[in-house]
């Protein structure tokens, strides 16, 4: 799924404006780069105060207790939200610069699954950046959304109505939608929300090898059980950054307990002392889906950044 | 014959007719964006909003001039969705609490308006409160011209932007991830739609404006798999409405057309409730008889193979008023249907009477098939 630099040249669509830019970089940056990030919904500040730096080719978690402002900060950096103060780059750019490179996967529940479309059609959705103004998908987003579909393991269902999806199906299409971006960095609220272990596994190895292949994907995510064995970067938030970094560094009990208060019970007996379960599907490093196998690898992405 | 032709051909029923059928694609068109966006209450918003507009056109014209008069509408209904999205962007009230609260103060101050010209006695007035529930009769050729071209704006806006439409009614926050204006799109299509309310004043009036928006949408959702055939199909519906309800009204003399347009439109959407494949009630309650029939049949089969198993006697036959009593209701009509299907036999059991059924070679196929399937399902 990565894109030769000659196909991102290519890339046009809602970003294309400031596409040569992003070519004279020439100092490694910062994945995400977040400064003084203050978030407000009526005065009430979301978020305050943060300040965060991702390294490129991570896979990052951001960890915290409902109504943390997880969402909301990954809305903050990909401009959906405005924030009160603050200031946000993706590799080195604003985000209205690197749009083309990132990819997203929203909150399953925030959309209506009973929209009349099939399971083809809203991966395809995830290339309308780059079809731009005035143009209808063709046959070469077409046949790019059904690679993503089968990366995700969903090719028998691409003629399915989305209201006749499981939860965790509902899941793998959003993930295929960001796959068809192919992106540099990826944001996902919650992919592992409500499905099931199977689909968590594949999910997991999906993100994992994205990561191998030099992409960084920074994921919220909400199950403490797992951090350790999927993620190698994390972020705990709570309206603040309560600590952030290498994941063996930042998952300690105090730093836990300060991200939950006393909310937690698992936290005060919890498992985090002993040692990580074994990595199974997590960032061991590999291919992972069979698709991915083939046009995935780290050289290619270094020329693409 | 000759009747039917000069009905047809009658100058003001054309006009009517032609009128309504505009006025059905411009709203089936719009309102499916409105429906899918959980907004069935902005075309209510909007057209009640327009009252005020009404009446200050008429104070500003001085008469019952109709292009004031619409102007008048188009603005105070652009206002009222205004107003709405201020309200939902810049408080906390939900969208729905928004457009309630819109569309009480603007219909409120309408009907403070009206009362007002109808006190100042001005000769003028006697047509203003048609507006409430339309008056068809009164259009003109002219007013078809203008119709037609706000909904030729409209279809066109919607064709050029349609990949924009789709996704930000979909799913906005990627949209807006992707780099689309999703505010300019979503007061785009606002607009649209009060564009659409004023189109369909004369027609159908303030009141029951709302329904021409919501319900050929409505009704297209039942049957369709995908936005563009729901797009079209809406179109149809307000087309078939909106004609239908011209034609009745010109052939019952005295019968509103406005009101009789409504009907037909709701007619629709009762029609696609029902009969929709689907998602109608009509086949998803034969989707549910058929499914517990079949699995009757299969549990008949089951019973029957376990008899055989415990008999040892793959040709075991069971008596049917056996199977009766153990499956607590007559199995007759199952047995009857399973011999249809080639999967039991009748057979003769000296010396003892009644019905008596064994399995065939199928049958015994058939039923360890389900069976494992079972077993499969409860580990
Ligand atoms: N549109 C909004 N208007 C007002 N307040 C909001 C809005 N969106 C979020 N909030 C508030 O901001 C805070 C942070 O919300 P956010 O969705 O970012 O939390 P979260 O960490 O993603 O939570 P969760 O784990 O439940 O998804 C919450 O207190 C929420 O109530
Ligand atoms: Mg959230």
């Amino acid at each position: 799924m990565l894109m030769s630099p000659s196909s991102r040249r290519r890339r046009q669509g809602y970003a294309a404006a400031a596409r040569p830019a992003a070519a004279r970089l020439h100092e490694p940056r910062l994945a995400a780069h977040v400064e003084d990030l203050t978030v407000s919904y009526h005065d009430k500040p979301v978020l305050f105060d943060i300040d965060l730096n991702v390294p490129p080719g991570v896979m990052c978690a951001i960890v915290g207790p409902n109504g943390a402002g997880k969402s909301t900060l990954i809305k903050a950096i990909l401009g959906l939200v405005k924030p009160t103060s603050g200031h946000i780059t993706l590799h080195g750019l604003p985000y209205r610069q690197v749009r083309a490179r990132v990819g997203y996967v929203p909150q399953r529940s925030t959309v209506d699954w009973d929209f009349p479309t099939t399971v083809h059609d809203v991966v395809t959705m995830g290339l309308y950046g780059q079809i731009g103004w005035f143009k209808r998908p063709g046959r070469r987003e077409r046949e790019k959304a059904s690679e993503a579909l089968k990366m995700v393991g969903m090719q028998d269902f691409a003629r399915r109505q989305i209201s006749q999806l499981s939860g965790g199906q509902q899941q793998r299409v959003f993930l295929a939608r960001a796959l068809v971006q192919e992106a540099d960095v990826y944001f996902l609220d919650e992919p592992m929300a409500g499905v099931d272990a199977t689909t968590e596994r594949a999910i997991v190895k999906i993100l994992g090898a994205l990561r191998d292949a030099g992409k960084t994907v920074i994921v919220v995510h909400h199950d403490l059980q797992t951090v350790r064995s999927y993620f190698d970067w994390l972020v705990l938030l709570n309206v603040r950054v309560i600590a952030q970094g290498p994941v063996d560094d930042i998952y300690t009990a105090d730093n836990l307990r300060a991200t939950y208060g006393g909310q937690i019970a698992l936290l005060e007996h919890g498992d985090f002392t002993r040692p990580a379960p074994a990595p199974g599907p997590g960032p061991a490093p590999g291919p992972g889906f069979d698709a991915q196998k083939e046009d995935a690898g780290p050289p290619q992405a270094a020329e693409a950044r | 014959m000759s009747g039917l032709l000069a009905f047809l051909s009658d100058y003001t029923i054309q006009n009517v007719a032609l009128g309504a059928a505009i006025l059905g694609v411009i709203s089936g068109v719009l309102g499916c964006f409105a429906v899918l966006r959980q907004q069935s209450l902005l075309g209510d918003t909007l057209s009640h909003a327009a009252l005020p507009g009404i009446c200050l056109g008429f104070i500003f014209a001085g008469t019952r001039e109709l292009s004031a008069i619409l102007a008048g509408a188009l603005l105070t209904g652009i206002l009222a969705a205004l107003f709405m999205l201020a309200l939902s962007r810049r408080t906390r009230l939900k969208t729905d609490a928004a457009l309630g609260i819109s569309l009480s103060v603007f219909f409120a101050i309408g009907i403070v308006l009206l009362t007002y010209i109808q006190g100042t006695g001005n000769a003028a007035q006697g047509g203003l409160d048609t507006f409430l529930f339309g008056q068809a009769a009164a259009i003109l050729r002219s007013d078809i011209y203008v119709m037609g071209t706000i909904t030729l704006i409209g279809l066109g806006l919607v064709l050029a932007f349609w990949k924009e439409f789709k996704l930000v009614t979909f799913d906005p926050g990627f949209a807006g991830s992707l780099g689309m204006p999703v505010t300019v799109v979503e007061t785009a299509l606002t607009l649209l739609i009060a564009l659409a309310v004023v189109v369909g004043l004369q027609m159908v009036g303030v009141v029951l404006m709302a329904a021409m928006v919501i319900a050929p949408a409505a009704a297209a959702r039942q049957w369709v798999r995908s936005l563009e055939a729901m797009v079209i199909l809406s179109a149809l519906m307000g087309i078939i409405a909106g004609v239908s309800g011209a034609l009745v009204s010109a052939l019952a003399t005295g019968l509103a057309t406005g009101p009789l347009v409504v009907l037909a439109a709701s007619a629709l959407v009762l029609v696609s409730i029902f009969l929709a494949p689907e998602r109608g009630l009509l086949w998803s309650g034969l989707r549910r008889w058929r499914a517990e029939r079949h699995l009757r049949g299969r549990q008949v089969l089951a019973t029957m193979y376990e008899l055989a198993a415990a008999h040892d006697n793959p040709a075991y036959p069971a008596e049917q008023s056996m199977l009766d009593a153990y499956h607590g209701l007559g199995t007759g009509k199952v047995l009857h249907r399973l011999q249809g299907r080639g999967l039991v036999r009748r057979t003769t059991h000296m010396p003892q009477e009644g019905i008596h059924w064994e399995l065939t070679e199928d049958g015994r196929h058939e039923a360890r098939r389900s069976l494992a399937a079972l077993g499969k399902d409860e580990s």
